[in-house]
């Protein structure tokens, strides 16, 4: 794969004619430090290099620090902060209603991986067409530091305890449940992460990203293995990440052998570059699922994207919901069925 | 005994998954196309196969067809439940009983008649399956009663005929069977001095449908614009989803075959009543249906609906409780938790329904309150209504038009200053929302369950806090101009109210009967919805004692009535049934006169 067009100096407004402010948020309420900040500003890059119009996205999230975030980008879109563990069918409502909306969810892993297990599970199985953020930091901040679902076997609390249970993958387990999109990356890993959110917002399915996102104030102390010493210590990239519309002068020139790339529905390109020297593909979930428990078994944080399959249906399809005529708009006259269909009905009742 | 014209009740007991329930709508809906008033209730375990079912058939020329626990005639097909089906005879009364069953000379019972039927053999004659057989022989007994009650057999042809639409062997064996049993008894039984009597009624029914509330609910969602709906399977309420689904297949596609509605079966009521929630935020006419443990699974997302005002509406199709209780019995018992369900101060709106033709009606209501108050808006029926068997008026086509709320769109937020989502602009307590994908830059708003002012932004303050709770308890307020006005019925010189509600509506009239012919004069109040109404306030100042009637242990709709009107508190007189099985005027009656010192 190679590709023309040097890199030019970073345009001020995007394809739609806005600047990167027009993408910002609320100022934040969370610690100085907090990885989910992080996030938040690789959101608001993405979004910004994606050119969506803000006001056709929705933002959906639970409770927890990290639930807070969508207060703090695209101040011009919509917003749901709902109740603990239940972003993920919010979510499913909100897109079903209105499948025009381009629906990002930002979860903790308390959110997810715990109270909101089952809802996250069955949200996966059906596909729903969302980009779905864990924003990962082992522990639950907003309640001041217990171990979440996704802590690490034997990682130390602030206070001190050891965690005696398994820890939760969360990629594997949305591989198992058939996500069609499925990465990880780290808060501090601008790099990585920007492309692979743009990527996920153009995908055709849920696209879930577990972003390890370190507590400061209760997961950064030694014996944690979340905190940001632990994780740069442990973090092993797979690949690096390019994203590329059809709206960007950079054209896409193929070649085998060269990396990985996948089009996307919409015509645009992830280009994949090998950072490791594992081999990777990323159309295989079987081997995805192998990768990931060896990282495990190794203690090693990996991250990039481990499968994508850009053939799935997903729920509005499944549900066969009509296209370009969202339910939310319809009215009686789309809706309600004529005198006469009543006066047959009634027959049956006779 | 006198002949008795249009006036029996029929009881048939049957094992559960014997296939008994065509034979039993047989005669149910042959009696119906006869003209007489009439009603079918079904009282079946929580079992798929095996244990004791009823169907009970109350026929009632006055139009009095609530449940009576005095039997007629009892028909018994099972062994299981003979000895204490054979005491559910009212004396004088007669018991159908088939040979197989075997009962001691002690337990035949001097004071009735028994009529001992060899279905074993009749069946025989109509089929050499042994499956075909078991399901033929209730075909065999609605014969048998056929002929004792006189019933139309051009009218049961009829009805069998459209029963099993389009299945000429389906239909052939079931007449088969009903001739089978009909010859029978006119070969063995002495029929014509058999006292009860069905007769056609010229006229009668007319504009009538027999129909359950679940069906009729389903087609209200169908009419009424239902877009979205996210449930989770539980008796009694899921047959009124899965009708609307069959409706929805039927009458909600486009001209490509795809579906105007999104119906999600989700992993739990948590999950169901959030999908909801999420589509009632996104603009749809959003619903879910439910029961007992289905509710208090939704109620922190109740909460949310009501602080974030995001329209939602609930159907809970009330079951016995308390915990699992008694899943396929009847009863009111949700009314207190549902008012005020979940967490901190939180009001909702209710309706209750009386019967199908109503639950056709509230399926449009429910949704234009729900986006006109954006809350959640309960409609409240129960098992008797959801799945038993009602003459009710046919359904009037709704020509008003949807009620879709204060909803701003891009163009409206031109013409608006400084647009706050949760600001009180026209002194009425509810604001004006604008739905996510409106492109205009003041559109946008977070809707939160934390605190928050009148633009959204997250809030402690302590003053704006307590003014968003006193707007919502205003918006309550607001909601007396929209929920249905109560129906009262007045007698010459009555002192005394009844105040009932729901499937114990259909008590009632009996009552009023048997209390007027004892001499005491009621004035009726049937209340339609929470929260309680000027015509609620009235009727109470008006009358010196009001009998609250009502199908819960607690008193809970008494309970509700007390706190609003302490002054009144004492005039409150709770009558109540809470056994499980559809209210009984006679219970009530005896209740009542025993209060006043009637008996
Ligand atoms: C039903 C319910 N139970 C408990 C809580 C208290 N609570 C608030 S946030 C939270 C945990 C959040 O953890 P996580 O999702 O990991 O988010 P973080 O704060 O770590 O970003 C809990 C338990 C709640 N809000 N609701
Ligand atoms: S407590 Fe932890 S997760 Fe919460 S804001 Fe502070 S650093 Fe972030
Ligand atoms: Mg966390």
């Amino acid at each position: 794969m190679s590709t023309t067009t040097p890199a030019s100096a970073p345009a001020k407004t995007n394809r739609i004619g806005l600047e990167k402010s027009d993408y910002a948020g609320g100022k934040s309420t969370l610690c100085a430090g907090c990885g989910h900040d992080s996030v938040t500003n690789h959101l608001i890059s993405a979004f910004f290099k994606s050119g969506l119009n803000p006001a056709k996205v929705a933002k959906l999230s639970g409770i927890g620090c990290s639930s807070k975030t969508p207060a703090y980008f695209l101040s011009r879109s919509h917003g749901f902060n709902s109740v603990h563990g239940r972003m993920g069918p919010v979510a499913t409502g909100v897109k079903l209603a209105n499948p025009e909306l381009t629906c990002i969810g930002v979860s903790g892993d308390g959110d997810t991986a715990s109270i909101g297990m089952g809802g996250f599970v069955h949200l996966l199985r059906r596909n729903v067409p969302m980009v779905y953020i864990v924003e990962n930091n082992g522990v639950y901040g907003l309640t001041k530091g217990q171990f979440s679902a996704t802590a690490d076997l034997g990682t130390k609390s602030k206070s001190g305890e050891l965690n005696p249970f398994q820890t939760v993958d969360l990629c594997s387990l949305a591989i198992e449940m058939g996500c069609t999109f499925v990465a990880r990356s780290f808060s501090g890993d601008a790099k990585q992460l920007v492309p692979l959110v743009e990527a996920a917002l153009h995908h055709h399915g849920t696209a879930f990203i577990d972003v390890i996102s370190p507590c400061v104030t209760f997961g950064n102390h030694d014996g944690s293995t979340r905190s940001y010493d632990a994780v740069r210590e442990h973090i092993k990239a797979l690949q690096e990440l390019d994203f590329i519309t059809p709206f960007d002068e950079i054209k896409v020139d193929y070649k085998e052998g060269d990396g990985q790339a996948v089009e996307m529905p919409d015509g645009s390109w992830i280009r994949l570059k090998k950072l490791d020297q594992r081999d990777h593909n990323i159309k295989d979930a079987t081997a995805a699922m192998t990768l990931l428990h060896q990282a495990r078994d190794k203690g090693e944080i990996l991250t990039g994207l481990f499968y994508v399959n850009e053939n799935g249906k997903d729920l509005a399809e499944t549900l066969k919901l009509p296209k370009g005529e969202p339910l939310y708009a319809m009215n009686a006259d789309k809706l309600k069925p004529s005198r006469d269909v009543l006066i047959k009905i009634m027959q049956d009742f006779r | 005994m006198a002949t008795k014209v249009n006036d029996f009740v029929l009881h048939v007991a049957t094992a559960n998954g014997s296939g008994s329930q065509s034979s039993n709508n047989v005669l149910v809906r042959s009696l119906f196309r006869m003209g007489v008033p009439v009603t079918g209730k079904n009282l079946f375990p929580s079992n798929i196969q095996g244990l004791p079912t009823w169907f009970t058939i109350r026929a009632n020329a006055n139009g009095f067809t609530s449940r009576r626990t005095d039997c007629d005639v009892v028909v018994a097909m099972n062994q299981a439940s003979a000895v204490q089906d054979i005491q559910s005879v009212k004396p004088q009364g007669y018991f159908i009983l088939t040979d197989t069953i075997k009962l001691t000379e002690e337990q035949r019972r001097k004071d009735i008649t028994i009529f001992d039927v060899p279905f074993k053999k009749l069946a025989d004659e109509v089929s050499k399956s042994a499956q075909l057989k078991k399901l033929l022989v209730n075909m065999i007994y609605v014969g048998v009663v056929a002929r004792l009650l006189d019933i139309d057999r051009e009218v049961m042809q009829a009805v069998v005929t459209d029963m099993f639409k389009g299945k000429a062997t389906v239909v052939e064996s079931n007449m088969n069977s009903i001739n089978v049993g009909y010859k029978w008894a006119e070969d063995n039984l002495d029929y014509k001095n058999f006292p009860l009597k069905a007769q056609s009624v010229p006229g009668g029914n007319k504009n009538k449908i027999l129909i359950d509330g679940n069906t009729a609910g389903a087609l209200g969602w169908l009419f009424g614009g239902c877009t979205f709906v996210g449930w989770y399977p539980i008796t009694p309420s899921s047959s009124l989803v899965e009708n609307f689904k069959a409706y929805a297949e039927k009458y909600r596609k486009d001209e490509k075959g795809n579906n105007r509605v999104a119906i999600v079966q989700a992993e739990d009521e948590l999950s169901s009543i959030c999908m909801v929630t999420g589509a009632g935020w996104a603009g749809a006419r959003a619903a879910t249906a439910t029961s007992g443990p289905g509710i208090s699974l939704m109620a922190e997302t109740v909460g949310l609906s009501y602080f974030a005002e995001v329209p939602a509406v609930i159907w809970n199709v009330q079951r016995g409780g308390p915990s699992t209780g008694l899943p396929t019995r009847t009863q009111q018992s949700d009314v207190l938790f549902t008012a005020t369900l979940s967490h901190g101060d939180t009001q909702h709106p209710i309706l209750f329904p009386n019967d199908p033709s109503e639950c056709f009606e509230f399926g449009q209501v429910g949704f234009d309150l729900a986006e006109r108050l954006q809350t959640t808006v309960f409609v409240l029926t129960d098992l008797d209504i959801g799945m038993n068997l009602w003459a009710t008026n046919e359904f009037t086509y709704p020509d008003k038009p949807y009620d879709r709320g204060k909803v701003l769109s891009a163009e409206d937020l031109k013409k608006v200053a400084d647009y706050g989502r949760y600001k009180d602009v026209d002194g009425d307590c509810i604001p004006y929302r604008t739905l996510p994908g409106t492109d205009h830059p003041s559109a946008a708003y977070v809707a939160r369950g934390t605190g928050h002012d009148e633009k959204a932004n997250y809030s402690e303050s302590p003053v704006v806090y307590k003014k968003t709770l006193d707007r919502l308890k205003g918006k309550y307020v607001t909601a007396k101009k929209y929920v249905p006005a109560p129906i009262i019925d007045k007698q010459e010189g009555a002192k005394h109210g009844i105040l009932a509600f729901g499937s114990t509506d259909f008590a009632i009239p009996e009552v009023r009967f048997m209390l007027t012919q004892k001499g005491l004069k009621t004035n009726y109040l049937r209340l339609r919805a929470l929260p309680f109404t000027k015509e609620v306030d009235e009727f109470i100042e008006r009358h010196d004692k009001v009998f609250v009637v009502e199908q819960n242990r607690d008193a809970q709709m008494a309970t509700l009535l007390k706190s609003e009107y302490p002054a009144a508190a004492t005039k409150f007189v709770s009558i109540l049934q809470y056994d499980g099985m559809p209210i009984t005027p006679t219970h009530v009656f005896k209740e009542i006169a025993a209060k006043e010192n009637m008996v």
